[in-house]
């Protein structure tokens, strides 16, 4: 049967076969690289579409409805609207760095895809702290707004980047509790391990209701952290006309809109290796007829599914719930969110401990 | 020279020149960005000696937390080069002169230490830096004195919440 698995080991074989260590890992490098950036194009007009179309649908509207069936072609002929759009760069800013920002932000977006786990042995690095290794760098893409706002020599710009900081920096510690659970019920930091232990159920069904808890709070704070609605402050149109890209135009907008997506669908994919067992299928106890049926989907499609089930999900939030004001999302981090998850990870502890998850 | 050789190399380089730009730079928030780039080369430095965990925790503490706070206040300054003081010539003469003098006599304690002599890095082995023997050596060893800086931290963190208040 055909796995992704079997196929990068025919191709690690056949290069083996034939060529020096060196030279197999510079040419599987150069394989990852055309890989990423290919799923990164994917993703970024895929995710575009989605949005758009699932806005649509929320609003009793159509949608991109002209280029293609059903409007798919709308994001590439945008795109292309936008590479061939000038890139302007304002006068006051700071030239270097004023450039520089999008491929920052970028850059992180791609070292964030090494330690996830597509399929069932498809991950570019399976790191022995993969988890850590998702927060540290996550936390990296503050960095690259920060220049944005500053370089761009804009009060709107430098706002938007400091509630964008802010807030990216007090959600980060609910987001990293709430991997914590996951982590003290596996034992481990590595991505394999935390998918293997989810074997015999997923941990949103093995945990109880404190995973219950963490996964809501997971969802919570992976909103705020890719500066989404309901807390796009960053960027909220009425107060900040874009905040920290107001200055961008053409590609280099453009990018800062792909790594926004790029981000969504890490986050997703984090969710869903978490705490909805990644590529693990779904089985039903003892039905074992059930769960060959289940076992016969393609690892690669229950990963893809559970992860577009949570961006389904952060988009549907987009629609439903109004922008909150910055005392407001910072209470409801400092004061909520925060306490709530010290407590659950005790209580998740207790569990470990006790062996009393399934 | 292998791989390992190159990469030692390279960050080796990368991060002398980075430490060198972030005192160099004119614009205080270059300076600052410099000093990410410093991390990131030490990261690569810790990943070489099979530190991981290491590696990692350093990006999460300086790099992630302390660089972005210290971005955040410097953007906010109004720093200029005509506002900034500027030392005497005479200033920066000794200055420079008595920083070459502690380099070298750190140089020459280093090379003549006893514990360094004819010794390498391990590269790509030992376990030190992983989060289990780490976890066990502060645990089992270490457990007062890391309890002891815990709560240093906690009270560090009240202090701030109560110079912050407003009365």
């Amino acid at each position: 049967m055909y796995s992704l698995h079997a196929i990068t080991n025919s191709v690690q074989n056949w290069l083996n076969a034939r060529l020096s260590s060196t030279w197999v890992l510079i040419i599987e490098s150069l394989i990852v690289i055309v890989l990423a950036i290919a799923l990164f194009a994917a993703l970024g007009l895929i995710l575009v579409w989605l949005e758009r179309k699932v806005a649509a649908h929320m609003q009793i509207r159509l949608g991109p409805n002209r280029l293609g069936p059903a409007g798919i072609f709308q994001t590439s002929a945008d795109t292309l609207k936008l590479i061939l759009k000038e890139g302007l760069t304002p006068d006051g800013a700071d030239k270097f760095l004023f450039n520089f920002a999008p491929f920052v932000v970028m850059i992180v977006a791609m070292l964030l895809l090494a330690p996830i786990a597509f399929a069932n042995g498809f991950q570019i690095w399976n790191i022995n702290i993969g988890v850590l290794y998702i927060s540290a760098i996550s936390s990296l893409s503050v960095i690259g707004i920060l220049i944005a706002g500053w370089a761009s020599n804009n009060k709107y710009s430098l706002l938007g980047a400091m509630r964008s900081g802010a807030q990216i920096v007090s959600y980060e510690l609910s987001a990293g509790l709430s991997i914590l659970t996951i982590v003290v019920l596996t034992g481990s930091l590595q991505m394999t391990d935390i998918v293997q232990a989810q074997q015999n159920g997923w941990w949103i069904f093995k945990g109880h209701i404190p995973v219950i808890i963490a996964f809501i709070i997971f969802i919570i704070a992976a909103t705020a952290e890719t500066n989404r609605a309901p807390f796009d402050l960053a960027e909220a149109e009425s107060e900040l006309t874009a905040g920290f890209h107001t200055e961008y135009s053409g590609m280099k907008f453009a990018l800062f809109f792909l790594a926004e997506y790029i981000n969504i669908f890490i986050v997703c994919a984090i969710g869903a290796t978490l705490f909805l067992g990644g590529w693990m299928p779904f089985h039903m106890g003892n039905w074992t007829q059930f769960n060959h049926v289940m076992d016969f989907i393609p690892s690669s499609i229950w990963f893809f599914g559970k992860t577009f089930f949570l961006i389904f999900l952060i988009m549907w939030f987009r629609w439903t719930f109004p922008r909150l004001r910055v005392d407001q999302l910072l209470n409801l981090e400092w004061k909520y969110l925060l306490p709530v998850s010290l407590f659950n990870l005790l209580l998740v502890t207790l569990i470990a401990i006790m062996n009393w998850h399934f | 020279m292998g791989t390992a050789q190159i990469l030692f190399w390279s960050l080796t380089a990368l991060a002398l020149i980075s430490a060198i730009m972030v005192l160099v730079s004119k614009n205080p928030v270059y300076s600052v960005l410099w000093l990410i780039v410093v991390f990131f080369a030490i990261s690569g430095h810790y990943i070489l000696l099979n530190a991981q965990f290491l590696a990692i925790v350093n990006l999460i503490v300086y790099a992630g937390a302390i660089m972005v706070l210290f971005l955040f206040v410097i953007m906010l300054m109004n720093l200029n080069t005509e506002t900034e003081p500027q030392k005497s010539i005479w200033m920066k003469f000794f200055g420079v002169v008595a920083g070459g003098l502690l380099l070298s006599f750190f140089i020459s304690f280093v090379i003549s230490s006893a514990d360094l002599k004819g010794k390498s890095a391990q590269l790509k082995e030992g376990e030190i830096g992983l989060i289990k023997t780490l976890g066990k050596a502060l645990f089992n060893d270490y457990v007062i004195p890391f309890e002891i800086a815990s709560i240093l931290f906690l009270s560090a963190m009240v202090g701030a919440v109560v110079i912050g208040k407003k009365d």
